[in-house]
C-alpha cells in the first residue's frame, strides 16, 4: 500500500514479514507474537525492526522493546474504531517513543489531521489514493482547542494554531 | 449554493452572557463548515462511501430520519441570546416548516431540512456564533448544565465557565472523535442537582472546599437507554486545575477498553459496571502517568472565560409583592422562581401547552421570546433539559407585563412541574429508531389533565415518555415513566413509577404488563387517582410512592383484569 507522510506519497522501506519467514537484512515488520517470542534474537539484529500493535493491546506490552523499535504499526480494523488514536498518544506521551508510528487498515482522509495530532507519523493509504485529498483534509481546519502531543503555537484561551508541514 | 443568510438586524444584546466569539473562533467555525462542505462534495462524487460519510454528517448534527434530514443544532449548555434565538426563528421559517423542537439535551432540532441546504444553514448559524458540531456521533456531545446558572440562589459555582471550557476542549478533540459510542457530560454548580448528573457518562458537581477553592465531584458511568445505570463517584473533590487532565484520563480509559463489537454494550456505563473498582483504578493509573503540566487548566484561562459570564448590570432592588390577579398568580406559582439578587426572578416559559407537542416552538414564538428577553432579561434565554425555555433575570416588577407578553404569544401555560409538563422524545412521528409513538401519547395525557385545578391538586409530577428503548424521553427517571415498544406489530406502553433524575436519582420500577396505545392514558389516570387517595396532606407523588410502594398502584391498575 502507498505510504503517506507530510501529505505526500513516499517510498516505503519496510516490509512485513510472516511469522515463519526469515527476516531480511532490511527494515522488517514483525507481529507482536514474534517480537515477544524472539525478543533475544531480534535484539541482536542490525537492520531496523518494526512491530504491528493490535488495537486491543496496550502499548505497555511493547514497552520493553521500544528502544529497539524503529516503527510501530497501528491497525484500524474499521475507520470508526478509534483505539489507535489513544495508542499513538500513549506511545508518544507515556513511553517517549520517537520512531515512526504508522496508521494502517481502514483510515479515511478526514482522520488524517487528528492522527497526526495524536502522534502518528505515516498512514498506509489505499492503492490509488490521491495524496492531494489527504493533504487538503489535514489542512482544512488549522485551529485546535486542546493540547496534543505535537508542538503547536498556543493562542489565547484553549486555542492553538496548528503547524502543518 | 444560495446567498449566505443575512445576519439578523438586531445586534447581540450587550448584556447577554453567552460566550462571545472572537476572530479565532469565527475562523475555526468557517474552516469547520468548509470541511463539511468538502465532505458533502466527496460523498456526491463517490469518493466517500455512505458508510464513511454517515459518521461525518452525524458529527455535524445531520441525521437521516423517517421523512427527511433532521439537523440538530448545538445550544451550548442551553444558553442563548436574543439574536441567536431570532436566527433560529429565521432558519425555521426559511429552511424548515416554521417551527423547531427543543430537546432534553438543551439543543434544537429542525425536522424537515434538505441536505443541499445544510451548508447554508450552517453559515446562517455561524453568523450568530452557533454551530451543529458534535450534536451526534460517537464523540463528546454538547455539555449540559443548570438552566438557572448565574441566577439560582443555591448556586455555589457558576457552571457555565466550566461548561464552556469543556465545550472548547471537546471540540474536534483529536483523540476522542471515534469513541466506542456517544459521550455526554453534565455539570452543575449547585447542591440541588438540576442536570441529572448521575445518569450521564460523566456528571460533574462544581463545589467549593473550606478554603473557598473550586473543585469537582466526578461521577462516571451513569446512563439510561437499554441498560439504565446510576453513575459511580470517582472523585469527591478534584481540584479545578486538574479538570481537563482527569477527564482525559477517563476518556482514554474508555476509548482503549470500551466495547466496540456490540452497540448496546458500548457506552462507558457498561465498562464502569463490568470493571467495578478496576475502572477507577485504571483511570487513576492513566491520570498518574499523564503529563500534568500539558493538561493543567491555567487559572488565566478560567479567568478569561469567567469574564464572558460576568453578572449583567443588575440594579439594587428590593423584593416586590406580586399582583393579586388569580390568573397571574396561578402562572407565577408555577413559572416564577427565586433569584439570587433581591428584586429579580427567573421565569420558566412552558413549551407544553395543553395538547401541544412537548418542546416545539414556532418561529413567531421564538421571536416573541427573543423580544421579551431583550426587554426583560438582558437579552438572555436558556433552554431547560425538560424542554422549556427560561428567562433567567427578570425584575419582579416586570413580571406582570412579561406575563401579558407571553399570553399574547401563547406561551403562558401555567403547568411547570405539573402532570402536563411532559418530556417526550419525537418518537415514531419523526425518528427512524422509534418503535412507538410518543408525541400523541403526551398530547392525550395533557388533554386528559387539561383542568389546571386538577393538575395543581395532583401536585408536582414528572411524566417522561420514550418511543423506544434508547430512552431519549428519559422514561427511567420520570416519576411516571412511559416506554413505547413494538409487540408483534402493535404499539404497547410499559409504565414505571418512582424514577428520579435529581440528587436522589433512582430508576423507576415496572408496574406490570404493558398497556395498549388506547389504554395508557387511563393507566396514568388510575395511577394519579391512587396517589390522590393515598397521599398525606401536601405530599408529592414521588414521596407518596416512596412511602406506600408499588403495591397499591399495581392493585389499582390490574385488579379489574
Amino acid at each position: 500500500m502507498p505510504l503517506l507522510e507530510d501529505g505526500r506519497i513516499i517510498d516505503d522501506a519496510w516490509v512485513r514479514v510472516a511469522d515463519d519467514a526469515v527476516l531480511p537484512d532490511s527494515p522488517a515488520i514483525v507481529t507482536l507474537a514474534r517480537l515477544q517470542r524472539e525478543a533475544a534474537q531480534l535484539a541482536g539484529r542490525n537492520a531496523p525492526l518494526g512491530v504491528v500493535l493490535p488495537p486491543d493491546v496496550a502499548p505497555d506490552a511493547i514497552a520493553p522493546f521500544l528502544d529497539r523499535l524503529g516503527l510501530v504499526v497501528l491497525e484500524l480494523p474499521k475507520f470508526r474504531d478509534g483505539r489507535a488514536f489513544t495508542q499513538a498518544r500513549a506511545l508518544r506521551e507515556h513511553h517517549g517513543f520517537t520512531g515512526e508510528i504508522r496508521a494502517a487498515g481502514h483510515v479515511i482522509p478526514d482522520q488524517y489531521a487528528a492522527l497526526l495530532r495524536c502522534g502518528v507519523s505515516t498512514v498506509a493509504v489505499p492503492e490509488g489514493a490521491d495524496p492531494a485529498v489527504w493533504d487538503a483534509a489535514r489542512r482544512v481546519v488549522g485551529i485546535a482547542y486542546q493540547a496534543s502531543v505535537v508542538p503547536d503555537s498556543p493562542l489565547s484561551l484553549l486555542r492553538r494554531k496548528l503547524e502543518i508541514a | 449554493m444560495n446567498a449566505i443568510a443575512p445576519r439578523p438586524a438586531a445586534p447581540i444584546p450587550p448584556h447577554a452572557r453567552t460566550y462571545r466569539y472572537d476572530a479565532v473562533d469565527r475562523e475555526f467555525l468557517a474552516e469547520r463548515i468548509a470541511e463539511f462542505e468538502g465532505q458533502v462534495q466527496r460523498r456526491l462524487a463517490g469518493e466517500l462511501t455512505e458508510e464513511e460519510f454517515k459518521p461525518l454528517r452525524l458529527m455535524n448534527g445531520l441525521y437521516l430520519q423517517l421523512h427527511a434530514y433532521m439537523l440538530r443544532i448545538a445550544i451550548p449548555y442551553g444558553v442563548l441570546n436574543a439574536a441567536q434565538l431570532r436566527q433560529l426563528a429565521y432558519i425555521a421559517r426559511r429552511w424548515d416548516r416554521g417551527f423547531g423542537h427543543f430537546t432534553t439535551r438543551q439543543n434544537i432540532q429542525f425536522n424537515w431540512t434538505k441536505l443541499e441546504d445544510v451548508p447554508d444553514i450552517l453559515r446562517a448559524l455561524a453568523a450568530v456564533d452557533m454551530h451543529a458540531i458534535q450534536t451526534s456521533g460517537n464523540c463528546i456531545r454538547n455539555v449540559t448544565t443548570d438552566e438557572y446558572a448565574g441566577a439560582s440562589p443555591d448556586e455555589v459555582v457558576d457552571p457555565r465557565i466550566y461548561a464552556e471550557i469543556l465545550r472548547q476542549w471537546s471540540t474536534l478533540h483529536p483523540e476522542f472523535t471515534w469513541l466506542p459510542r456517544k459521550f455526554k457530560i453534565a455539570i452543575t454548580g449547585a447542591p440541588h442537582d438540576r442536570v441529572a448528573l448521575q445518569v450521564h457518562d460523566i456528571g460533574l458537581e462544581a463545589k467549593r472546599n473550606a478554603a473557598g477553592e473550586v473543585g469537582f465531584a466526578v461521577h462516571a458511568g451513569g446512563g439510561l437507554g437499554r441498560t439504565p445505570l446510576i453513575a459511580t463517584k470517582l472523585r469527591d473533590f478534584l481540584p479545578e486545575a486538574e479538570l481537563l487532565g482527569y477527564l482525559e484520563a477517563i476518556l482514554r480509559t474508555y476509548n482503549a477498553l470500551g466495547q466496540r463489537d456490540n452497540i448496546y454494550k458500548a457506552r462507558i456505563k457498561i465498562l464502569v459496571r463490568d470493571l467495578g473498582a478496576d475502572f477507577a483504578k485504571a483511570v487513576e493509573e492513566e491520570y498518574a502517568r499523564l503529563p500534568r503540566d500539558r493538561y493543567r487548566l491555567d487559572p488565566a484561562i478560567i479567568a478569561a472565560i469567567r469574564q464572558h459570564f460576568a453578572p449583567p448590570p443588575f440594579l439594587a432592588l428590593n423584593d416586590t409583592p406580586l399582583p393579586e390577579d388569580p390568573a397571574f398568580r396561578a402562572w407565577a406559582g408555577r413559572s416564577v422562581r427565586a433569584h439570587k439578587r433581591p428584586g429579580y426572578a427567573s421565569v420558566t416559559i412552558s413549551l407544553k401547552p395543553i395538547g401541544g407537542i412537548p418542546g416545539d416552538a414556532s418561529a413567531e414564538q421564538m421571536e416573541a421570546v427573543a423580544r421579551l428577553a431583550e426587554r426583560f432579561s438582558f437579552g438572555e434565554i436558556r433552554v431547560s433539559h425538560v424542554q422549556n425555555l427560561v428567562l433567567p433575570h427578570v425584575r419582579q416588577e416586570d413580571l406582570a407585563e412579561l406575563w401579558d407578553g407571553l399570553r399574547e404569544a401563547g406561551l403562558a401555560a401555567p403547568n411547570i412541574g405539573l402532570v402536563s409538563d411532559i418530556i417526550a422524545c419525537p418518537g415514531m412521528d419523526y425518528c427512524a429508531l422509534a418503535t412507538a409513538r410518543s408525541i400523541p401519547v403526551a398530547q392525550r395525557i395533557s388533554e386528559r389533565f387539561a383542568d389546571l385545578d386538577r393538575q395543581l391538586d395532583i401536585g408536582e409530577c414528572f411524566v417522561n415518555i420514550s418511543g423506544c428503548i434508547n430512552a431519549c424521553g428519559h422514561h427511567h427517571v420520570g416519576h411516571i415513566g412511559i416506554l413505547g415498544v413494538d409487540k408483534r406489530g402493535e404499539e404497547v406502553y410499559q409504565v414505571t413509577l418512582g424514577g428520579s433524575a435529581t440528587n436522589d436519582a433512582a430508576l423507576g420500577e415496572l408496574v406490570g404488563p404493558a398497556f395498549s396505545y388506547d389504554d395508557v392514558v387511563d393507566a396514568v389516570e388510575t395511577i394519579l387517582r391512587t396517589h390522590v387517595a393515598h397521599r398525606l396532606p401536601g405530599e408529592r407523588f414521588i414521596d407518596c410512592y416512596r412511602r406506600i410502594g408499588l403495591a397499591p398502584f399495581k392493585e389499582a391498575l390490574y385488579a379489574a383484569a
